[in-house]
């Protein structure tokens, strides 16, 4: 347990980055510590390891006053894990993971069983990894690796620092579901800081909002979502996980209204031309006012060249009413490859959608809207 | 402070000749200069423009450089003779590198937007070169022209030993007859010359750097 | 083909004393070698360490100065002080080598990415830990080119040291200056751009070892 009591920092140049900051961070449990840039996240962690001392009140390591204990003692017993990564580049990945375990001098066999294991933890092959260099790892490999590293001294207490903001977006919901079930079986005191508030929901036991040097709110994720303390509060967390029906733009953004039909009175060599000219696998197919019948496949029509359309269309191919949620049409989309027909109420061809299209725009926009805060 | 008021007196008595030596001294580096200029920069520029041929002109200047300067100067004095033109000539090959290398860079290291304005407004190849690239080189050239100087300045100091004068004659008549005074005599101007070089082109080449940011 | 021979009689006749010219400048450019590493690279170190601009300023400027007097100025100035032979070229080659071993670890230490020096400091590492564990190995490629490229310079420099009395190949090139043998002159050369060639070559080598990317 590490209690933050009255804490403050001014820096040598007389900035004061932190103002009477009361906290608690309870034993095994993710705290997340959030907020706009500048606003002392870092400073705050920095704090607990002693890279930077507070100038008042006290911060007390398990009842004992932290300036009692010697930096260098404490850092080896705290992990850390920052932003850039800073991986030592010398050094194969077995000696980044074990350079704690050997300061602390350890017996080599115990540092090897402990890399293995970790490397296992995260998925990577030891045998394939152990001898490599960092500059031969992916960005989310080495990652990895700054975060085992941190565990490698079996220390109780694990700082990081935006580990994953440099992340692509799929290393980044990778590494942060590896963090979840990681922490089930290590049950670490983990100080995590970030500005992103999915990820804060996502992995927080306790969320802890700053602003200017001070606590804003200090939290489970669900409290601070049904009783955020201020304006603030509500515009960090994002106007959209407080309205959740609203999350996503109407389907009628994602509509083609200019897609190719076919009318059923052509002939089948007619929709072929279309197809191939079109790169469509698949064609709708509509009455002369535009009702919707089915739709022509490709491999179909090649196949059978002297049948009709109206022999050849399928009539139970699944289609999307305009006025559908966008949400439920992305939960209903991990079955579907191909451009589905979306029909209005009277069963009228209005448009195609591009599932492909649908979920690119879904996830630029949610990543915008996170971006902005 | 006996040795340094009879320095003074030695180097007083002795003005007329010891300017002369620095006159001459450099001339020699001027002339060396002004004949790697003219023929570096269109190397350079050739290197630049030519990909295939910039590394064949970079490795010949740098072996070049791999010759000792002394070395140097006694290759070229077996075919040319002793005397000024060929210590004019070492000086050349030996300030050639950084007067290539630095025009070379200078012209490769072009802002591409830059070029492509330049391009966009309908320039041909080689109005891009004299309007465009060579001006916004000339930083470059002007740090290369002053490491080529100071080096110039050093390797004119053993032009004697190959019949050419200069200080370098004080210096080695010193270091001959064991005279501390006709060393620092020799040396000391020599120096001078250097340093002032050193400071006066790197000042002209932070002025072409400012003008240009 | 005659020239070959009298080529070939010639180093018959005299290979013991080339052999010894060759020992000797091998024997001042490794000495000045490991002078310059040993001085300059805990220089540059602590350099990296202080936060006195001026300081930094100061010896760079000083460094500058050595290398900006021109060699055989350099080698005469130090003449009065101690003398002439091996040790006065040892002196003035080490304070010519100061600025480029000063710059490119100085250089080297300042590239490591912050973030590796925040890791370290964050699990733990002491200060001295910090250094020799961590900084030094990470700027080790960096400081082996400059070790490399000042090497190669300083076998070209000391060929100067003959002009001194200290002896190396540059006194075969003396020597043949004074007799128009054009056999001595090049033969020194030669042997002065092999052993430039040879210690790039295993320098190369070495930096490959400890070379990690
Ligand atoms: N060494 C320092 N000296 C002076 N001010 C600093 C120092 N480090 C950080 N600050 C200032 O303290 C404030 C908080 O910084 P930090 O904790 O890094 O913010 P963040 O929440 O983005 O991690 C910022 O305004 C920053 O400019
Ligand atoms: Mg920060």
């Amino acid at each position: 347990m590490i209690e933050l009591k009255g804490v403050g920092k001014v820096y040598e140049d007389g900035f004061q980055a932190l103002n009477n900051i009361d906290l608690a961070f309870e034993n095994g449990k993710i705290n997340v510590l959030i907020g706009p840039s500048g606003c002392g996240k870092t400073t705050t962690m920095k704090l607990l390891n002693r890279l930077v001392d507070y100038t008042d009140g006290e911060i007390l390591l398990d009842g004992r006053n932290l300036k009692e204990i010697d930096p260098i003692e404490l850092r080896r017993q705290m992990g850390y894990v920052i932003q850039n990564i800073g991986l030592f580049p010398h050094m194969t990945i077995y000696n980044n993971v074990a350079a704690v375990p050997k300061l602390l001098k350890w017996p080599k066999e115990k540092i090897k069983k402990s890399v293995m294991e970790l490397l296992q933890l995260v998925n990577l092959d030891p045998d394939t990894y152990m001898n490599r260099f960092p500059s031969e790892l992916s960005g989310g490999q080495q990652q990895r690796i700054g975060v085992i590293r941190a565990l490698a001294a079996d220390s109780s207490i694990i700082l990081m620092d935006e580990p994953f903001s440099a992340l692509d977006p799929i290393s980044r919901e990778q590494l942060q579901d590896e963090l979840i079930s990681l922490q089930s079986e290590i049950n670490k005191t983990i100080i995590f800081v970030t500005h992103d508030m999915d990820e804060a929901l996502k992995i927080a036991d306790q969320i802890i909002l700053m602003k200017n040097g001070h606590i804003i709110q200090k939290d489970s994720p669900n409290n601070i979502i049904a009783n955020p303390a201020d304006e603030f509060v509500k515009d960090f967390i994002g106007k959209k996980r407080l309205t959740p029906k609203q999350k996503l733009p109407s389907l009628d953004n994602f509509i083609s209204k200019s897609f190719v039909s076919i009318q059923s009175d052509s002939s089948t060599a007619e929709a072929i031309k279309q197809m191939t000219a079109y790169k469509l696998t698949n064609i709708p197919v509509v009455t002369q006012d535009d009702m919707y019948l089915g739709s022509i496949n490709l491999y179909g029509a090649l196949d059978n060249q002297e049948e009709t359309i109206e022999n050849l269309v399928e009539s139970d191919t699944y289609t999307i009413e305009s006025t559908t949620e966008t949400v439920e049409v992305i939960n209903e989309l991990n079955s579907i490859n191909t451009t589905i027909p979306v029909v209005d109420g009277n069963g009228k061809l209005v448009g195609t959608l591009d599932p492909y299209q649908l979920l690119y725009e879904w996830r630029v926009t949610s990543e915008y809207e996170c971006g902005e805060q | 402070m006996n040795f340094i008021t009879e320095l003074a007196v030695y180097m007083a008595e002795n003005s007329n000749e010891l300017l002369a030596l620095t006159i001459e001294h450099i001339l020699m580096v001027a002339c060396g200069i002004a004949l790697s200029l003219v023929i570096g920069i269109p190397l350079g520029i050739l290197a630049a423009r030519f990909q295939k041929l910039a590394p064949v002109i970079i490795s010949i200047t740098n072996v070049i450089q791999l010759v000792p300067s002394l070395a140097m100067l006694a290759i070229l004095m077996l075919y040319l003779g002793f005397g000024f033109k060929t210590i004019a000539i070492g000086l050349f090959l030996y300030s050639l590198l950084p007067i290539v290398k630095n025009t070379y860079v200078g012209i490769k290291e072009v802002d591409d937007g830059i070029k492509e304005a330049g391009i966009g407004i309908g320039m041909s190849p080689l109005q891009l070169l004299a309007k465009i690239q060579f001006p916004l080189s000339i930083p470059y050239l002007m740090a290369g022209l002053r490491l080529a100087a100071v080096i110039a300045v050093s390797v004119a100091a053993i032009g004697p030993y190959i019949g050419a004068g200069g200080l370098g004659k004080e210096i080695i008549s010193g270091i001959s007859l064991q005279d501390d005074i006709k060393i620092y005599a020799g040396a000391i101007p020599a120096t001078l010359i250097a340093i002032i070089a050193d400071l006066a082109l790197g000042l002209v080449e932070r002025k072409t750097k400012k003008r240009l940011a | 083909m005659i020239f070959f021979q009298g080529y070939m009689k010639y180093w018959r006749e005299d290979y013991s004393s080339i052999l010894a010219y060759m020992y000797e400048h091998m024997i001042i450019s490794l000495t000045v070698i490991a002078l310059s590493i040993t001085f300059s690279i805990p220089l540059a170190v602590y350099l990296t360490k202080i936060k006195s601009d001026l300081i930094k300023t100061i010896t760079f400027n000083i460094a500058n100065i050595f290398q900006t007097i021109p060699t055989i100025a350099l080698l005469a100035l130090v003449i009065p002080l101690f003398g002439i032979g091996f040790v006065p070229a040892v002196v003035a080659l080490f304070l010519y080598s100061l600025l480029p071993l000063l710059r490119n670890t100085y250089a080297g230490m300042n590239s490591i990415d912050p973030g590796i020096i925040e890791a370290a400091k964050g699990m733990g590492y002491g200060t001295i830990q910090r250094l020799f564990k961590i900084e030094l190995p990470v700027a080790l490629p960096y400081i082996m080119s400059g070790i490399r490229v000042t090497s190669v310079y300083i076998i070209s420099w000391t060929t100067l040291a003959a002009l001194i009395g200290a002896g190396g190949l540059g006194d075969l090139v003396l020597a043949g200056i004074g007799y128009n043998d054009s056999m001595m002159i090049f033969t020194g050369t030669f042997l002065a751009i092999i052993i430039a060639i040879s210690l790039d070559l295993v320098i190369n080598k070495i930096e490959k070892i400890f070379s990690y990317s």
